[in-house]
């Protein structure tokens, strides 16, 4: 059976997330460290991995992919009968559901987030200057969004069902490194949205890619 | 059988992109336009179509959708068997890659082509002032974008397989703006982007949307 790789680093947000779903999918896989302080993920041989030159990297036997949302989807597919069901099987209109909640994370949640999440966590921790303006910006950007999920949250108990799949799984690596900071103010304030925060943060999964981070 | 209807704007990319879809796909719909210069997109009514207040917003029968890009893959999957094969079915192998280069036109194209044609296009149109640093960035980004989109057009004839899908369809909107701009040049001096572009906008389902287009203004 082909060996699944993971070509990436546990500080990426984008990594964690491919992490996290191999981990709730229980299938073996290699973790291959790309040293991003001294560039490697600019190199030929990353390269030709991912020609956009971003963490991660992922691998299937012959199949190559990058874009971690494109990964773990595949891994959802092809391993839909292994560990957690991060799908919504039936019809073509209740994936749509499913595709609908994921796109949310991709257009509405991940941009100001990730700008919330380089102010407030990476900044600091890499010795630079954070933004104010920048932060109060994207954090009442983020608050309109995360009013949007409140209101879904009080209907399902998960954002495309009452099952955790993807669409929750896809927000956990911006989730756990706002709570590292005074933006997790935005969660705590929205009962539904908190509780939600709570219950996916807690996974065992998820408890297993943050213990990654720790080595 | 249930009415399609697309809630949205003719102006919009988002709601190009589910008018692309559709009409490659063959299936009837209504058009219903929302009058977003009087506020419509943010009134009761349509957010409880779309809560994000948002163009386009799409339903048939009890479906209800938004997010141009799942609206899509929607109307993809269930009428996989009506005009154009805009999937790539087979494996969830080949699913990957057409998945990929879907997720490729979201992350790293959009972004820097969004903020152009809202500096490019939008803003003469409103009379607001081009911010041209804005412009020199998006496009310095873009061009590094369009570097691998020339590499990989070199050994495939569409983005994500050797036929027109999806991950091809997405870019129509913003592509189509962009060319009308000076930004245009990024495409144009590279030869494999430039056929792939004149070929995708030169279909016949995106002209009837140019049509669309040209009687609003």
């Amino acid at each position: 059976m082909a060996v699944i790789k993971v070509h990436g680093s546990p500080l990426s947000t984008a990594t964690r997330r491919v992490l996290a779903c191999l981990y709730e999918k229980e299938i073996d896989f290699q973790f291959v460290p790309v040293n991003m302080g001294t560039g490697e993920h600019k190199s030929d041989s990353f390269l030709a991995l991912n020609p956009f030159g971003q963490v991660p990297a992922f691998e299937d036997g012959d199949l190559k992919l990058f874009e971690s949302r494109a990964a773990a989807n595949y891994v959802a597919h092809e391993y839909a009968d292994k560990g957690t069901q991060l799908l919504i099987p039936g019809s073509s209109k209740e994936a749509a559901v499913l595709e609908l909640w994921k796109e949310v994370e991709a257009h509405q949640f991940n941009s100001p987030s990730s700008k919330v999440v380089w102010e407030l966590f990476f900044k600091p921790f890499l010795g630079m200057a954070t933004d104010a303006a920048v932060v109060e910006e994207n954090e009442a950007q983020l608050g309109k969004i995360l009013d949007v999920y409140e209101t879904r949250l009080t209907q399902s108990k998960y954002l495309a069902s009452d099952n955790f799949t993807l669409a929750d799984l896809y927000h956990l690596s911006n989730v756990q490194c706002l709570l590292a900071t005074p933006a997790k103010k935005l969660f705590e304030s929205r009962p539904h949205v908190d509780a939600w925060v709570k219950e996916i943060t807690a996974r065992p999964a998820w408890s297993k890619v943050l213990a990654m981070m720790k080595q | 059988m249930a009415v399609l209807k697309l809630h949205g704007n003719p102006l919009s990319t988002a709601t190009q992109r589910v008018l692309a879809c559709l009409y490659e796909k063959d299936v009837d719909f209504e058009f219903v336009d929302v009058d977003m210069k009087a506020g419509e997109h943010k009134s009761e009514k349509f957010l409880s179509l779309n809560p994000f207040g948002q163009v386009p917003a799409f339903e048939e029968g009890d479906l209800k959708l938004f997010e141009s890009r799942a609206t899509t893959q929607y109307i993809a999957q269930e009428y996989s068997d009506k005009g154009t094969q805009l999937l790539l079915p087979g494996s969830n192998k080949t699913m990957a890659v057409l998945q990929l280069w879907k997720e490729v036109e979201a992350h790293q194209f959009d972004p820097p082509a969004t903020k152009l044609v809202y500096e490019l296009r939008y803003k003469p149109f409103f009379g607001m002032t081009t911010d041209s640093a804005v412009v020199e960035e998006n496009e310095a980004k873009l061009a590094k974008v369009l570097d691998v989109y020339e590499a990989r057009l070199a050994e495939s004839k569409y983005l994500a397989c050797d036929h027109f899908t999806l991950a091809d369809l997405h870019h129509l909107p913003t592509v189509q703006y962009l060319m009308g701009s000076s930004a245009k040049k990024l495409f144009d001096s590279r030869p494999h982007v430039s056929a792939w572009v004149a070929d995708i906008t030169a279909r016949p389902s995106w002209t009837k949307i140019q049509d669309m287009v040209k009687q609003k203004f």
